[in-house]
């Protein structure tokens, strides 16, 4: 088929951050279906505490403190992690390694409280089907945790080779920083979920 | 056209400047392909884009036009076992208390046949078309994330692999395509069958879930300058629609799959009502994703249908606005009908009044997209050939099928027909006329794309008559057994209930529709070897793919098109208007904007890469060993992590900088 030349597009930039690059699309479709899976394991969560009058089953209520912690731990890091967000926009290797290495540590923190957490629900997965949602939720959330600090540790080590400076890379810090977002919101209702909706019946 | 008119200031903001500032290396620039002639284009665009050659090169690959062949081939051969279950099954019901096929066995077949044609052929090959087609669509090089996407069929193969293993040690699933507990719960499914269906669903899961988010990018930021919303083609819109459907529905089956393996495996009770669980919520989970699958089916072959009539019938879609919204209106409601699968599990009647209300609403926007169709047809000037019958047949057979679905929709006539051959009859109506056709005539339709060369056109007319005749003959029969009563899934029945001649017709009607397959492939192998040589738009089609050679280099396009056009090859054809500027030692492709595909930058696809193969073997390894243990998922978290970091870590190459 014939052509004619149109544009031409030579002066296009070759790297973009948010919304302008293809991988925080792909992000943000991991979150929808990730949430997906989260609201479905929610779901079954609630159809059965409404299903049983007596939910909890006579389990005893969770301690709720290392939860509590490790929520607070989430919330507070999301400062850092905006301000990361700020300086890979800047493309600025300093700061972006420092904060690398400062969310790392606020991914691993969280991480050893969680593992006081799952002996702090007072109940284990096969005692009833009450203690295995709580396990199943606390262990969909702890999964997506560990992948994502797992993540986070490699990125830096990145960021200190010289493949770092590249648009490319700080691309995907700022699309690290937006997963990470996503791994602290989705705790907040997992973590009510948990160990204050059994307080409420 | 120059640039200024398809790129406002707006949408090229100061980050050309930011690209410039703080700590980057500045770009490598290499040669541009602006004011290159053909023959120096070609040479650097085929050095760039290859797949390199060898054992390891080819397991590399990550150009979508090779995953697609590998998973069109791949989804065929498992249609081919599918069907060959189907036939076992029918020879031993073609007369009363045969006993060519024990009770365990037939449970095998019957549960190998709806896991092997739903997981392994259905979605699979509609989102291979896709793969293959979206790409040269819209216009780009490769589809969003090819590395990701070869992963996806590595997985897919792997699940496949592992079911059908399993079936060949007698070990394959035994209770139904969708393993209700507690027949596949610990209590009642003893041994590993069970296990089997839930890992290989995760499998097969994984990978259409990564296809459905490459295809979601893939058509909302790497649509040719121009292609802005109103101009994307009917089947990239479907493509569209179903990826969002995969992205919604596959997460509840996943999460059915992992519940009942963990009740399985670890002890937890979510299904166990003595201990607090419930049944039932199998029947939810399972069914919030069970009937959009249905539509994940069926909307890619609407948009096959959709390119194939204006195709023939000479003319643009009538009411392409209207078409659109059915299929977005389509995905909407195909979620809020999962209830009347479960009618007759006792529900509150108001619930299951609603869920008739929404069962017959979705009939709405599917009569719109027929109406459509039809006005196309009357309005344009048909030229019958392979790809239209198939479409007609279509019309006929889903149409049967729908209506019979607007039947089961009320509670009543549900309850009468539950688990009888009417509901066998219902399905595969819908799937085979709603799908299958489709697909065949897509077949037909893009065959000289893919290969260069035309199938038989006097063949396919054959193929057609056989498969509609045989189709019809198989299945509408089961119509008339059902509401006698026979149920499904029996592996024989007694003389005496007169049920006889009528399977025997079936079954006749059963043979006549493989063969009609048994044609289709001949027709296939035939037409790749010493079919007529095609040219690059045989059937004088206006979408983009038809815009490059048949088959396409491996960069599909040597210049991407600028887009003006629904139909851009009847708007454009004296000359059509093509881009500019890209590097061509390097795999860059155009990142446009959301809504008005303006060209925003110019990205750098994935090279080859063997590590998606060796992340999928790490991963295929961990599911099929935590059929025996929980601590498969510690020991393979190792190499799993191994594997992405070797995926990810940039080699040096042109396209990892920037």
């Amino acid at each position: 088929m014939n052509q004619r030349p149109a544009i031409d597009l030579a002066d296009l930039p070759t790297f973009g951050h948010g919304p302008r690059s293809p991988t925080w699309w792909g992000t943000l479709g991991f979150m929808a279906l990730e949430g997906m899976g989260f609201a479905l394991a929610a779901g079954a969560y609630l159809y059965l505490a409404t299903l049983w009058p007596n939910w909890r089953l006579s389990a005893p209520a969770p301690n709720h403190w290392p939860g509590t912690i490790v929520t607070l731990l989430l919330v507070v890091s999301l400062v850092p992690n905006h301000m990361l967000n700020r300086y890979a926009k800047q493309c600025a290797m300093g700061p972006v390694r420092i904060g690398m290495v400062v969310m790392s540590l606020l991914g691993l923190a969280p991480l050893i409280v969680r593992w006081f957490e799952f002996p702090a629900l007072n109940i284990y997965w096969d005692t009833n089907a009450y203690g295995s949602m709580i396990w199943v939720l606390l262990g969909l959330h702890t999964t997506h945790l560990i992948t994502d600090v797992g993540d986070t540790i490699v990125l830096t080590v990145l960021m200190f080779t010289r493949h770092g400076y590249s648009g490319r890379r700080f691309g995907d810090v700022g699309d690290n920083v937006f997963y990470w977002d996503f791994v602290v919101l989705t705790w907040i209702p997992i973590y009510l979920l948990i160990y204050w909706v059994p307080r409420l019946g | 056209m120059s640039s200024a008119d398809l790129t406002s200031e707006r949408d090229l903001p100061p980050e050309r400047e930011a690209s410039a500032r703080g700590d980057i290396a500045p770009e490598r620039d290499g040669p541009r392909d602006t004011g290159m002639d053909d023959a120096s284009l070609h040479r650097w665009l085929a050095r760039t884009w290859r797949t390199p050659p060898g054992i390891i090169g080819a397991l590399s690959s990550v150009d979508h036009k090779v995953i697609a062949r590998r998973y069109l081939i791949t989804a065929f051969l498992f249609l081919c076992l599918g069907g060959l279950n189907a036939v076992a099954m029918r020879i031993q019901l073609s007369g009363p208390q045969r006993g060519l096929i024990g009770p365990d066995l037939y449970n095998q077949l019957f549960t190998m046949h709806g896991v092997t044609m739903m997981f392994l052929f259905a979605v699979p090959i509609v989102q291979a078309t896709g793969i293959y087609l979206v790409p040269l669509m819209v216009g780009t090089r490769n589809i969003a994330f090819p590395r990701l996407n070869a992963f996806g069929y590595w997985v897919y193969v792997s699940g496949g692999l592992f079911a059908w293993v399993s079936f060949a040690l007698s070990m394959a699933p035994d209770v139904g395509w969708f393993a209700y507990v507690p027949l596949s719960g610990p209590e009642f499914g003893p041994g590993k069958r069970a296990d089997v269906w839930a890992q290989m669903i995760t499998y097969t899961e994984v990978s259409s879930l990564a296809v459905a988010v490459a295809t979601i990018v893939t058509v909302l930021k790497q649509r040719a300058p121009g292609m802005s919303l109103d101009k994307i083609p009917l089947y990239v819109w479907a493509l569209l629609v179903t990826s969002f459907v995969v992205v919604f529905a596959m997460p509840a089956v996943m999460i059915t799959s992992t519940f009942l393996i963990l009740d399985r495996l670890v002890g937890t009770h979510i299904f166990n009502p003595a201990e607090g669980g419930d049944a039932l919520l199998f029947q939810h989970l399972f069914w919030f994703f069970g009937h959009p699958e249905v539509y994940i089916i069926f909307l890619p072959a609407t948009g096959m249908v959709s390119s194939i009539i204006p195709a023939f019938a000479r003319r643009p879609a009538f009411g392409h606005l209207g078409l659109v919204l059915s299929l977005i209106a389509v995905g909407f409601l195909s979620f809020g009908l999962w209830v009347h699968h479960m009618f007759a599990t006792g529900l509150p009647k108001l619930g299951a009044s609603f869920f008739t209300a929404s069962s017959m609403l979705i009939a709405i926007p599917n009569g719109v997209q027929i109406f459509c169709w039809l006005a196309t047809l009357w309005d344009g000037r048909p030229v019958i050939r392979t790809p239209l019958l198939f479409v007609f047949g279509f019309f006929f057979t889903f149409v049967i099928g729908g209506l019979t679905g607007v039947m089961l929709a009320s509670v009543p006539l549900d309850l009468q027909v539950h688990d009888t051959y009417f509901v066998v009859a219902h399905f595969h109506y819908v799937l085979i006329g709603g799908s299958v056709f489709p697909l065949l005539g897509a077949a037909y339709f893009w065959f000289p794309k893919i290969t260069g060369r035309m199938m038989s056109e006097r063949l396919g007319r054959w193929h057609f008559w056989l498969a509609l005749v045989g189709f019809n003959a198989a299945f509408f029969p089961m119509h008339i057994v059902g509401l006698w009563g026979m149920p499904r899934r029996v592996y024989t029945y007694p003389a005496e209930l007169g049920w006889e001649n009528i399977n025997l017709f079936i079954s006749a009607g059963a043979v006549l529709f493989f063969l009609s397959f048994v044609l289709f492939a001949f027709n296939l192998v035939h037409g790749a070897l010493r079919g007529t040589p095609a040219g690059d738009n045989p059937w004088d089609a206006g979408t983009l793919e038809w815009a490059t050679s048949s088959p396409p280099p491996s960069y599909n396009f040597a210049r991407i098109p600028v887009v003006t056009n629904v139909e851009p090859l009847w708007a454009e054809r004296v000359a059509l208007p093509v881009a500019s500027g890209l590097r061509v030692d390097a795999r860059e492709l155009i990142i446009s904007t959301v809504a008005e595909a303006h060209p925003d930058i110019r990205e750098k696809s994935a090279t080859p890469s063997i590590w998606p193969l060796l992340a999928a073997i790490a991963v295929g390894a961990t599911f099929l060993y935590s059929i025996f243990t929980p601590w498969a998922i510690v020991w393979g978290a190792a190499p799993i992590a191994v594997t992405l970091v070797g995926w990810f870590w940039p080699k040096g190459d042109p396209e990892d900088e920037e």
